[in-house]
Protein backbone atom coordinates (compact mmCIF):
# COMPACT_ATOMS: atom_id res chain seq x y z
CA UNK A 1 0.00 0.00 0.00
CA UNK A 2 1.50 3.24 -0.85
CA UNK A 3 1.77 6.25 1.79
CA UNK A 4 -1.00 8.28 0.08
CA UNK A 5 -3.48 5.06 -0.21
CA UNK A 6 -2.53 4.33 3.82
CA UNK A 7 -3.11 8.32 4.34
CA UNK A 8 -6.46 8.13 2.29
CA UNK A 9 -7.65 5.64 4.86
CA UNK A 10 -6.57 6.76 7.86
CA UNK A 11 -8.37 9.98 6.45
CA UNK A 12 -11.54 8.62 6.00
CA UNK A 13 -11.81 5.89 8.88
CA UNK A 14 -11.56 9.15 11.24
CA UNK A 15 -14.54 10.61 9.39
CA UNK A 16 -17.47 9.10 10.48
CA UNK A 17 -16.24 9.45 14.44
CA UNK A 18 -16.23 13.21 13.68
CA UNK A 19 -19.44 12.83 12.38
CA UNK A 20 -21.06 10.98 15.15
CA UNK A 21 -21.25 14.54 17.66
CA UNK A 22 -22.39 17.53 16.72
CA UNK A 23 -18.98 19.29 17.26
CA UNK A 24 -19.09 22.21 20.00
CA UNK A 25 -17.25 24.28 18.06
CA UNK A 26 -19.76 23.88 14.39
CA UNK A 27 -22.40 25.56 16.98
CA UNK A 28 -19.72 28.19 17.80
CA UNK A 29 -19.85 31.96 15.92
CA UNK A 30 -16.77 34.21 17.06
CA UNK A 31 -17.30 38.20 16.54
CA UNK A 32 -15.85 41.07 17.66
CA UNK A 33 -12.23 39.41 17.72
CA UNK A 34 -9.46 41.75 18.58
CA UNK A 35 -5.36 42.16 19.57
CA UNK A 36 -4.41 45.12 21.85
CA UNK A 37 -0.69 45.46 20.10
CA UNK A 38 1.83 46.82 22.90
CA UNK A 39 5.28 47.73 21.81
CA UNK A 40 8.44 45.44 21.35
CA UNK A 41 7.68 41.59 22.45
CA UNK A 42 5.25 42.50 25.70
CA UNK A 43 2.31 40.10 26.21
CA UNK A 44 -0.98 41.46 24.30
CA UNK A 45 -4.57 40.52 25.28
CA UNK A 46 -7.14 38.69 22.88
CA UNK A 47 -10.41 39.30 23.05
CA UNK A 48 -13.61 37.84 21.50
CA UNK A 49 -17.06 37.59 21.77
CA UNK A 50 -18.23 33.59 21.78
CA UNK A 51 -22.17 32.78 20.42
CA UNK A 52 -23.56 29.11 21.46
CA UNK A 53 -26.13 28.17 19.02
CA UNK A 54 -26.01 24.92 20.36
CA UNK A 55 -28.46 22.83 22.47
CA UNK A 56 -25.47 22.03 24.93
CA UNK A 57 -22.95 24.20 26.49
CA UNK A 58 -19.66 24.55 24.60
CA UNK A 59 -16.29 24.58 27.03
CA UNK A 60 -13.46 26.44 25.64
CA UNK A 61 -10.16 24.33 27.23
CA UNK A 62 -7.19 25.95 24.81
CA UNK A 63 -5.94 28.13 22.44
CA UNK A 64 -3.02 28.63 19.70
CA UNK A 65 -1.71 30.56 16.92
CA UNK A 66 1.32 30.06 14.64
CA UNK A 67 1.85 34.22 15.60
CA UNK A 68 2.61 33.73 19.13
CA UNK A 69 4.64 30.99 21.41
CA UNK A 70 2.39 30.92 23.95
CA UNK A 71 -1.93 31.40 24.29
CA UNK A 72 -3.04 31.20 27.54
CA UNK A 73 -6.79 31.97 28.92
CA UNK A 74 -6.71 34.06 31.51
CA UNK A 75 -9.02 35.65 33.78
CA UNK A 76 -8.12 39.86 35.37
CA UNK A 77 -9.48 39.91 38.87
CA UNK A 78 -10.60 43.12 41.20
CA UNK A 79 -9.76 41.54 45.12
CA UNK A 80 -12.39 43.83 47.58
CA UNK A 81 -9.08 45.31 48.56
CA UNK A 82 -8.61 47.15 45.48
CA UNK A 83 -6.23 44.78 43.96
CA UNK A 84 -6.05 43.29 40.63
CA UNK A 85 -4.64 39.78 39.49
CA UNK A 86 -4.50 37.37 36.86
CA UNK A 87 -5.66 33.83 37.04
CA UNK A 88 -5.16 31.21 34.36
CA UNK A 89 -8.35 29.42 33.33
CA UNK A 90 -8.66 25.93 32.46
CA UNK A 91 -12.11 25.42 31.01
CA UNK A 92 -14.12 28.32 29.90
CA UNK A 93 -17.85 27.18 29.71
CA UNK A 94 -20.13 28.82 27.11
CA UNK A 95 -23.74 28.18 27.93
CA UNK A 96 -26.42 26.26 25.33
CA UNK A 97 -27.91 29.18 23.35
CA UNK A 98 -25.75 32.21 25.24
CA UNK A 99 -22.47 33.82 24.74
CA UNK A 100 -19.32 34.60 26.45
CA UNK A 101 -17.79 37.62 25.97
CA UNK A 102 -13.81 37.98 26.63
CA UNK A 103 -13.32 41.66 27.17
CA UNK A 104 -11.05 43.96 28.98
CA UNK A 105 -10.39 43.72 32.61
CA UNK A 106 -12.30 39.81 32.67
CA UNK A 107 -11.37 36.50 30.63
CA UNK A 108 -8.63 37.39 27.77
CA UNK A 109 -6.39 35.79 25.97
CA UNK A 110 -3.03 36.14 27.26
CA UNK A 111 -0.80 36.12 24.11
CA UNK A 112 3.44 35.94 24.79
CA UNK A 113 6.36 35.47 22.38
CA UNK A 114 5.40 36.70 18.99
CA UNK A 115 6.72 34.92 16.12
CA UNK A 116 7.18 37.99 13.98
CA UNK A 117 6.47 41.40 14.67
CA UNK A 118 2.78 42.49 14.54
CA UNK A 119 1.42 45.94 13.26
CA UNK A 120 -1.85 47.72 13.61
CA UNK A 121 -4.34 46.57 10.89
CA UNK A 122 -3.17 43.19 10.38
CA UNK A 123 -5.50 39.77 10.94
CA UNK A 124 -4.04 37.37 13.45
CA UNK A 125 -4.99 33.54 13.03
CA UNK A 126 -6.12 32.14 16.58
CA UNK A 127 -7.76 28.75 16.72
CA UNK A 128 -9.83 27.67 19.77
CA UNK A 129 -10.22 24.42 21.35
CA UNK A 130 -13.01 22.41 22.44
CA UNK A 131 -13.34 20.38 24.79
CA UNK A 132 -14.67 17.71 22.32
CA UNK A 133 -11.73 18.24 20.60
CA UNK A 134 -13.24 20.24 18.13
CA UNK A 135 -11.57 23.11 16.93
CA UNK A 136 -12.61 27.01 15.77
CA UNK A 137 -10.79 29.05 13.95
CA UNK A 138 -11.23 33.02 13.88
CA UNK A 139 -9.06 35.88 12.50
CA UNK A 140 -8.11 38.52 15.40
CA UNK A 141 -7.82 42.27 14.18
CA UNK A 142 -4.74 44.01 15.43
CA UNK A 143 -5.85 47.46 16.76
CA UNK A 144 -3.65 49.94 19.23
CA UNK A 145 -2.20 49.94 22.03
CA UNK A 146 -4.75 52.57 23.42
CA UNK A 147 -7.86 51.50 21.44
CA UNK A 148 -10.89 51.43 23.55
CA UNK A 149 -13.70 48.55 23.67
CA UNK A 150 -15.30 48.17 20.38
CA UNK A 151 -19.21 47.27 20.12
CA UNK B 1 -68.48 78.80 51.22
CA UNK B 2 -66.41 80.46 48.76
CA UNK B 3 -63.92 82.60 50.60
CA UNK B 4 -62.48 79.66 53.02
CA UNK B 5 -62.10 77.22 49.93
CA UNK B 6 -60.14 80.20 48.24
CA UNK B 7 -57.79 81.16 51.01
CA UNK B 8 -57.35 76.92 50.94
CA UNK B 9 -56.56 76.75 47.57
CA UNK B 10 -53.95 79.93 48.55
CA UNK B 11 -52.85 78.07 50.88
CA UNK B 12 -52.19 75.02 48.87
CA UNK B 13 -50.30 76.83 46.36
CA UNK B 14 -47.97 78.41 48.76
CA UNK B 15 -46.66 75.23 50.34
CA UNK B 16 -46.38 74.33 46.11
CA UNK B 17 -44.33 77.09 45.20
CA UNK B 18 -42.19 76.79 48.64
CA UNK B 19 -41.52 72.86 47.67
CA UNK B 20 -40.59 74.13 44.41
CA UNK B 21 -37.88 76.51 45.33
CA UNK B 22 -36.87 74.27 47.92
CA UNK B 23 -36.45 71.58 45.23
CA UNK B 24 -34.29 74.13 43.15
CA UNK B 25 -32.27 74.82 45.69
CA UNK B 26 -30.93 71.87 46.35
CA UNK B 27 -30.67 71.26 42.58
CA UNK B 28 -28.32 74.20 42.08
CA UNK B 29 -26.25 72.31 44.57
CA UNK B 30 -24.43 69.38 43.14
CA UNK B 31 -21.57 68.03 44.68
CA UNK B 32 -18.52 69.05 43.03
CA UNK B 33 -16.78 65.75 42.63
CA UNK B 34 -18.26 62.91 40.64
CA UNK B 35 -15.11 60.79 42.23
CA UNK B 36 -13.89 59.99 45.65
CA UNK B 37 -12.86 63.11 47.57
CA UNK B 38 -9.46 62.26 49.61
CA UNK B 39 -8.38 66.00 49.99
CA UNK B 40 -6.05 65.61 53.30
CA UNK B 41 -7.00 61.86 53.37
CA UNK B 42 -2.81 61.50 52.09
CA UNK B 43 0.28 63.25 51.83
CA UNK B 44 1.62 65.38 49.00
CA UNK B 45 3.06 64.42 45.38
CA UNK B 46 6.82 63.14 46.95
CA UNK B 47 9.23 60.29 45.48
CA UNK B 48 12.60 60.02 43.95
CA UNK B 49 12.48 57.99 40.77
CA UNK B 50 13.86 57.96 37.17
CA UNK B 51 11.61 58.88 34.16
CA UNK B 52 11.34 57.34 30.92
CA UNK B 53 13.61 59.35 29.48
CA UNK B 54 16.80 58.36 32.10
CA UNK B 55 16.18 61.18 33.92
CA UNK B 56 16.23 61.38 38.13
CA UNK B 57 12.82 62.99 38.43
CA UNK B 58 11.16 63.90 42.19
CA UNK B 59 7.67 65.11 43.16
CA UNK B 60 8.45 68.27 42.75
CA UNK B 61 8.76 68.41 39.44
CA UNK B 62 5.69 68.04 38.46
CA UNK B 63 3.89 71.18 40.45
CA UNK B 64 2.04 73.69 38.03
CA UNK B 65 0.55 70.08 36.41
CA UNK B 66 -2.25 68.29 37.72
CA UNK B 67 -0.53 64.67 38.07
CA UNK B 68 -2.84 61.23 37.35
CA UNK B 69 -0.73 58.87 39.34
CA UNK B 70 -1.41 55.01 38.44
CA UNK B 71 1.06 51.82 40.00
CA UNK B 72 1.09 48.87 36.89
CA UNK B 73 3.77 47.21 34.91
CA UNK B 74 4.51 46.37 30.88
CA UNK B 75 4.27 43.13 31.20
CA UNK B 76 0.38 43.45 32.46
CA UNK B 77 -1.67 42.82 29.12
CA UNK B 78 -4.85 43.45 30.33
CA UNK B 79 -5.94 45.85 33.20
CA UNK B 80 -3.20 48.61 32.77
CA UNK B 81 -3.50 48.86 28.94
CA UNK B 82 -6.96 49.40 29.56
CA UNK B 83 -6.61 51.94 32.77
CA UNK B 84 -4.15 53.92 30.20
CA UNK B 85 -6.28 53.63 26.96
CA UNK B 86 -9.54 54.97 28.65
CA UNK B 87 -7.13 58.21 30.51
CA UNK B 88 -6.14 59.07 27.10
CA UNK B 89 -9.52 59.29 25.59
CA UNK B 90 -10.21 61.45 28.97
CA UNK B 91 -7.04 63.11 27.88
CA UNK B 92 -8.76 63.59 23.89
CA UNK B 93 -11.61 64.85 25.60
CA UNK B 94 -10.33 67.73 27.78
CA UNK B 95 -8.48 68.92 24.55
CA UNK B 96 -6.47 72.03 25.39
CA UNK B 97 -6.61 71.67 28.73
CA UNK B 98 -4.75 68.17 28.73
CA UNK B 99 -1.51 70.03 28.46
CA UNK B 100 -1.88 70.80 32.16
CA UNK B 101 -2.13 66.97 33.38
CA UNK B 102 0.80 64.70 33.33
CA UNK B 103 -0.32 60.77 33.83
CA UNK B 104 2.07 58.92 35.95
CA UNK B 105 2.52 55.43 35.53
CA UNK B 106 5.28 54.38 38.24
CA UNK B 107 6.59 50.74 37.28
CA UNK B 108 6.22 48.26 40.01
CA UNK B 109 8.06 45.79 37.74
CA UNK B 110 11.45 47.92 37.70
CA UNK B 111 13.22 44.60 37.15
CA UNK B 112 11.44 44.43 33.60
CA UNK B 113 10.77 47.94 33.46
CA UNK B 114 13.53 49.76 32.41
CA UNK B 115 13.63 53.60 31.13
CA UNK B 116 13.53 52.42 28.13
CA UNK B 117 10.85 49.82 27.70
CA UNK B 118 8.62 52.50 30.08
CA UNK B 119 9.19 55.31 27.09
CA UNK B 120 7.82 52.95 24.31
CA UNK B 121 4.83 51.53 25.94
CA UNK B 122 3.72 55.09 27.98
CA UNK B 123 3.98 56.57 24.39
CA UNK B 124 2.10 53.96 22.63
CA UNK B 125 -1.11 55.26 24.82
CA UNK B 126 -0.94 59.20 25.34
CA UNK B 127 1.68 61.78 25.10
CA UNK B 128 0.36 62.82 28.31
CA UNK B 129 2.24 59.93 29.63
CA UNK B 130 5.33 59.89 31.48
CA UNK B 131 6.82 56.26 32.38
CA UNK B 132 9.18 56.46 36.17
CA UNK B 133 10.71 53.43 37.73
CA UNK B 134 13.57 53.14 40.23
CA UNK B 135 14.95 51.51 42.70
CA UNK B 136 12.42 48.37 44.51
CA UNK B 137 12.62 51.03 47.86
CA UNK B 138 11.90 53.84 46.21
CA UNK B 139 8.85 52.41 44.18
CA UNK B 140 7.99 50.59 47.52
CA UNK B 141 8.34 53.87 49.26
CA UNK B 142 5.72 55.70 46.97
CA UNK B 143 3.28 52.58 46.90
CA UNK B 144 3.48 52.51 50.91
CA UNK B 145 2.80 56.31 50.72
CA UNK B 146 -0.51 55.71 49.22
CA UNK B 147 -1.30 52.21 50.39
CA UNK B 148 -1.36 51.13 46.95
CA UNK B 149 0.47 47.57 48.01
CA UNK B 150 1.33 44.96 45.09
CA UNK B 151 3.02 41.43 45.09
CA UNK B 152 5.19 39.74 42.76
CA UNK B 153 3.07 36.04 42.01
CA UNK B 154 5.14 33.14 41.67
CA UNK B 155 6.92 32.35 38.61
CA UNK B 156 6.23 30.23 35.66
CA UNK B 157 8.06 27.50 34.14
CA UNK B 158 8.84 29.67 30.99
CA UNK B 159 10.35 32.31 33.55
CA UNK B 160 8.09 35.21 33.05
CA UNK B 161 6.15 36.19 36.42
CA UNK B 162 2.53 38.45 36.60
CA UNK B 163 2.29 41.35 39.41
CA UNK B 164 -0.39 41.94 41.12
CA UNK B 165 -1.17 45.49 42.34
CA UNK B 166 -3.44 47.99 43.15
CA UNK B 167 -5.55 49.74 40.78
CA UNK B 168 -6.54 52.95 42.10
CA UNK B 169 -5.93 56.12 40.29
CA UNK B 170 -4.87 58.87 42.60
CA UNK B 171 -5.21 62.54 41.56
CA UNK B 172 -3.28 65.61 42.67
CA UNK B 173 -4.09 69.05 41.65
CA UNK B 174 -1.20 71.48 41.23
CA UNK B 175 0.16 72.17 44.32
CA UNK B 176 0.47 68.51 44.95
CA UNK B 177 -1.53 68.22 46.65
CA UNK B 178 -4.01 64.72 46.86
CA UNK B 179 -7.30 65.41 45.53
CA UNK B 180 -9.24 62.76 44.17
CA UNK B 181 -9.39 58.49 43.64
CA UNK B 182 -10.55 56.84 40.81
CA UNK B 183 -10.56 52.81 40.29
CA UNK B 184 -10.69 51.47 36.64
CA UNK B 185 -14.41 50.89 36.77
CA UNK B 186 -14.89 54.98 37.15
CA UNK B 187 -16.25 56.17 33.90
CA UNK B 188 -14.66 58.15 31.57
CA UNK B 189 -16.92 60.94 31.72
CA UNK B 190 -16.55 61.69 35.85
CA UNK B 191 -12.60 61.83 35.27
CA UNK B 192 -13.33 64.15 32.42
CA UNK B 193 -15.54 66.02 34.34
CA UNK B 194 -13.81 66.06 37.95
CA UNK B 195 -10.37 66.79 36.07
CA UNK B 196 -12.38 69.91 34.17
CA UNK B 197 -13.05 71.13 37.47
CA UNK B 198 -9.54 70.88 38.75
CA UNK B 199 -8.08 72.08 35.93
CA UNK B 200 -10.56 74.94 34.88
CA UNK B 201 -9.14 78.58 36.03
CA UNK B 202 -11.76 80.00 38.92
CA UNK B 203 -11.47 76.37 40.33
CA UNK B 204 -11.57 76.56 44.57
CA UNK B 205 -8.48 74.66 45.48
Amino acid sequence: MTPRALGFLLATSLLPTAGLHAAQADHVTASHAWIRLLPGDLPAGGYVTLQNNGATAATLVAAQSAAYASVMIHQSLQETDGTSRMAMIGRLMIPAHGDMSLVPASYHLMLQQASHPLKVGDSVDITLDFADGSRLPVHFLVRPANAVDTN
Amino acid sequence: MKPPRLAHLACLSIVFIASLLLAACHHDEPPPWQLADISGHMPDLSFQLTDDQGKAVSGADYRGKVTVLYFGYTHCPDVCPLTLAHLHVVMQRLGKLSDGVRILFVSVDPTRDTPAVLHDYVSAFDSHAVGLTGSPADIEALSKRYRAAFTREPGKTDGSYDVSHSSGIYIFDGNGKVRLLATPADSQDKLVHDLHLLLSPGDAT
